[in-house]
């Protein structure tokens, strides 16, 4: 016979105020099992967990049920809890009457009948529990860090530095990501690549990291621990471990007119490229798309003037497999285009720009080598509009919904530093919120106002027309003293929204992550985990969860490292005992479990039964391995005979469930 | 059709644990409302549940099953939702020949940070449950609450 012991949770009174606590703890103690039933205000505190471990000795309980929130949030607390005592953890179940009950009825009659009828559904299926076991799968040290820019880089120095072996897969034949195009950081104003290339550098030198770049991940299989990744080395047409670096062949390309993404366009790479001075790792690759040897066979300068003889125009991709323990994911982010903003005049005004197109121009390393002078006519701008949230808090199709974060104060930065270099050069920034919460930001922007005289105006541009002379006229309304202004500007600025990069769709779904509406990964709980996935062992680091500056960039990475560390440090996990299992009785070999398991856990074996006339027979049965099947269940449900069942989530366990539901 | 206004249908909704029970939780945290008549049960993937579940549900007196799972390509376990699709599918024939409106059952797509979406659809099949009126078709009547 069942003892079952039910505890029903207030959360203080966030199921209290409308849930009668009281009535559902008496409702459940009459249903059948039940030896115990107690309210408490917190079950999960120390004191409410000793409540329920107690309550399991005294009562000898054989299976318990807990009333509160989301299993996905304290499950795990109150099988701890059992297990401490001697009870199978396996033996707990939740009745979730926060979030699915308390928290969204109003309406205390209706709302404590929906708990009783929740309750009664978990003691149902508690009934029909069984002890599981994990057991347990090695873990693989190694991990792969996905993305090669700031976040990518401090993760994989951070799990070198506990020493374990890191591999970093970088799309752009260089790692550094957005960082490297940056000119200052704010609040400090200090040099972008001063703080980001020596990193580069260390983790080019770090015996633990290995660099992929040009690669991409085209495939990944397995589990936490145990991850099998397929990485695609992109044909760069350079043999990376000859060439030198040395940009000889970038000098002799003929092909000089290919536009040059590091500096977003704005001037002209060759052919054959290093992306930057500073790239690493530094090696040359050849465009294959401008390349003349590659495109018509006629050319081979590259090939001639390189003495390592590193140029192979006949490479083609290669791909590596290689097991991982822990995946940390850091593709970043991207500036979207305004072009579909027809008011800001981008598309057909060279004028317009982009925040990152004036990192650029502003940048040493940059095409006009650090003067800011106007992609149209290379003059000296003496009046810049900057207009932000171009995309960004926008409720139409066209931009996002989300505030970007960091154009407030990248705006903020780049006013002060044309004020600095050029105190002729009027700045206007047009505003709808300046938004600059953070260490010492706020005094930053004052700074921009009241020392650099930045003129802020609060209202939104409405149109950018250039005119026949060159200048640009800007429209825009002045909020604050309801006026309509125009100002005849030399140069427009927009600081466009951020979005994920777009290759982090595809690789969510290759690692069975969860993403939001807005292609930004989603955390497994967003504030007490926030940088793993809830996909176990995939962690999360940077942008590609959500618009973040450089120093809390920095700060995720470490603490995603930190978790991937605790990962890799264990010999073994415990593997989830939810998996599926086959009654051999009832299994008549017929495949349908095989052909629909995702994971290949189900293979066929011939077995011997004595059958009921005493004599014996070889049958052919389905078995499942435990340590590769995930439990999803696609095998229970196509399994015709009924052989096929799932631990923890039964076929008469759910029956269990809903008859409770329907009675 | 008539819409009895004092009708509270019975409504069991499946969802799965890595998408749509997460999204009823972030609905919940939210505090998005939808009507109590729907009792969520978790299950690991939309793919877990049987079609028997369905019918058994009907046959116990339920007047709608809604299916939740993970937009197509986003399953946690790659290819279950597809299975699910495919079941349902098959099912809503039979449904048919069996004479129960197929409006009763329904298969959803949300994921975990759709909290608003499965409000909105919660709210839109209960309403249109409400509509179709009591279950009568396939309801055991011994297994009536007394």
């Amino acid at each position: 016979m069942q003892r079952i012991g039910v505890f029903v949770c207030h959360c203080g009174t966030n199921i209290a105020a409308t849930v009668d606590v009281k009535a559902v703890a008496e409702a459940l103690s009459h249903e059948p099992g039940v030896v115990i039933s107690q309210d408490y205000q917190y079950m999960c505190s120390e004191s409410g967990q000793d409540l329920v471990k107690n309550a399991i000795k005294e009562n000898n309980l054989t299976g318990v049920v807990i009333c509160s929130c989301s299993p996905r949030m304290h499950e795990n607390t109150f099988r701890k809890a059992a297990a401490s005592v001697g009870l199978n953890p396996y033996l707990v179940e939740i009745a979730n009457i926060r979030e699915q009950c308390s928290w969204i009825h109003k309406d205390i009659a209706s709302a404590t009948e929906k708990a009783i009828i929740l309750g009664k559904a978990a003691v149902a299926k508690v009934h029909l529990n069984t002890p599981l076991t994990a057991g347990e799968s090695p873990v693989v040290k190694r991990a792969l860090v996905i993305g090669g820019g700031i976040a990518g880089i401090q993760t994989a120095l951070d799990i070198a530095e506990a020493g374990f072996d890191v591999d970093i897969v970088e799309k752009e034949p260089t790692i550094g990501g957005k960082m490297a195009q940056i000119d200052k950081t704010f609040p400090t104003l200090d040099c972008a690549a001063c703080i980001l290339t020596p990193k580069m550098v260390e983790a080019a030198q770090n015996e633990h990291i290995t660099i992929h770049s040009f690669s991409e991940v085209t495939d990944v299989k397995g589990f936490v621990g145990n991850f099998t990744v397929t990485v695609k080395k992109k044909a760069r047409f350079v043999d990376e471990t000859k060439c030198t670096g040395c940009g000889l062949c970038t000098e002799k390309c003929p092909m000089k007119k290919v536009p040059n993404e590091f500096n977003m366009g704005l001037d002209n790479r060759t052919a054959v490229y290093i992306p930057f001075a500073q790239a690493v790792p530094k090696v040359a690759t050849i465009d294959p798309n401008y390349c003349l040897m590659l495109k018509n066979g006629k050319c081979g300068v590259c090939s001639k003037v390189c003495s390592a003889g590193a140029i192979d125009y006949k490479q083609t991709d290669k791909f590596i497999e290689q097991k991982y323990g822990a995946i940390v994911v850091a593709t970043g982010f991207n500036p979207i285009k305004p072009d579909k903003y027809d008011e800001f005049a981008y598309s057909y005004c060279p004028d317009v720009v982009t925040s990152l197109e004036l990192e650029r121009l502003m940048n040493a390393a940059g095409p006009n080598g650090g003067t800011l002078l106007r992609p149209s006519d290379k003059t000296h701008p003496h009046t810049i509009v900057f207009v932000q949230c171009v995309g960004s808090r926008c409720d139409d199709e066209k931009g996002k919904p989300y505030c970007s974060k960091i154009c407030c104060m990248y705006t903020a930065k780049h006013a002060m530093l044309i004020r600095e270099k050029y105190p002729d050069t009027e700045v206007y920034v047009f505003y709808i919120d300046v938004r600059t919460p953070g260490k010492n930001f706020d005094e930053f922007y004052r700074r921009a106002v009241e020392q650099y005289n930045v003129h802020y105006i609060k209202g939104m541009v409405g149109k950018v027309s250039p005119k026949a002379d060159g200048k640009i006229d800007v429209q825009a309304s002045d909020l604050l003293s309801n006026e309509q202004l125009h100002i005849n500007a030399d140069m427009v600025v927009l600081a466009t929204a951020i979005e994920p990069d777009k290759t982090a769709r595809p690789l969510a779904t290759m690692l069975t992550t969860q993403m939001d509406t807005n292609d930004f990964f989603t955390e497994a709980h967003p504030k007490l985990r926030p940088v793993e996935s809830a996909t176990a062992g995939i962690f999360l680091s940077g942008a590609c969860q959500g618009p973040k500056d450089i120093p809390e960039t920095v700060a995720q990475a470490s603490a995603a490292a930190a978790k991937a560390i605790g990962l890799l440090c264990k010999n073994s996990i415990t593997c989830n005992p939810c998996v599926a299992h086959s009654d051999e009785l009832m299994c008549n070999g017929c495949s349908s479990c095989e052909k629909v398991c995702p994971y290949g856990a189900i293979t066929y074996q011939d077995k011997e039964f004595r059958m009921p006339d005493r004599t014996t027979a070889i049958r052919r049965v389905a078995s499942v391995n435990p340590a590769v099947c995930q439990g999803c269940g696609a095998c229970t449900v196509a399994c015709p005979s009924g052989a096929m069942d799932l631990n923890g989530f039964s076929n008469s366990q759910i029956m269990a469930e809903v008859d409770a539901i329907c009675k | 059709m008539q819409v009895n206004e004092n009708f509270e249908p019975v409504i069991v909704a499946f969802c799965c644990n890595w998408c749509s029970y997460a999204g009823a939780d972030l609905s919940g945290t939210n505090r998005l409302n939808y009507p109590a008549n729907v009792k969520i049960i978790r299950v690991p993937c939309s793919c877990r549940v049987n079609p028997i579940f369905i019918l058994r549900a009907f046959q116990r007196g339920a007047d709608g099953v809604i299916i939740c799972g993970c937009h197509p390509g986003d399953c946690h376990y790659t290819s279950g939702n597809y299975f699910t699709r495919r079941r349902i599918t098959l099912l809503y024939s039979m449904l048919d020949f069996l004479g129960i409106e197929r409006n009763r059952t329904r298969l959803e797509w949300v994921s975990a940070a759709e909290g608003a979406k499965f409000a909105d659809t919660m709210n839109k099949f209960v309403e249109d449950v409400k509509k179709l009126g009591k279950n009568r078709r396939l309801e055991d009547l011994r297994c009536r609450k007394q």
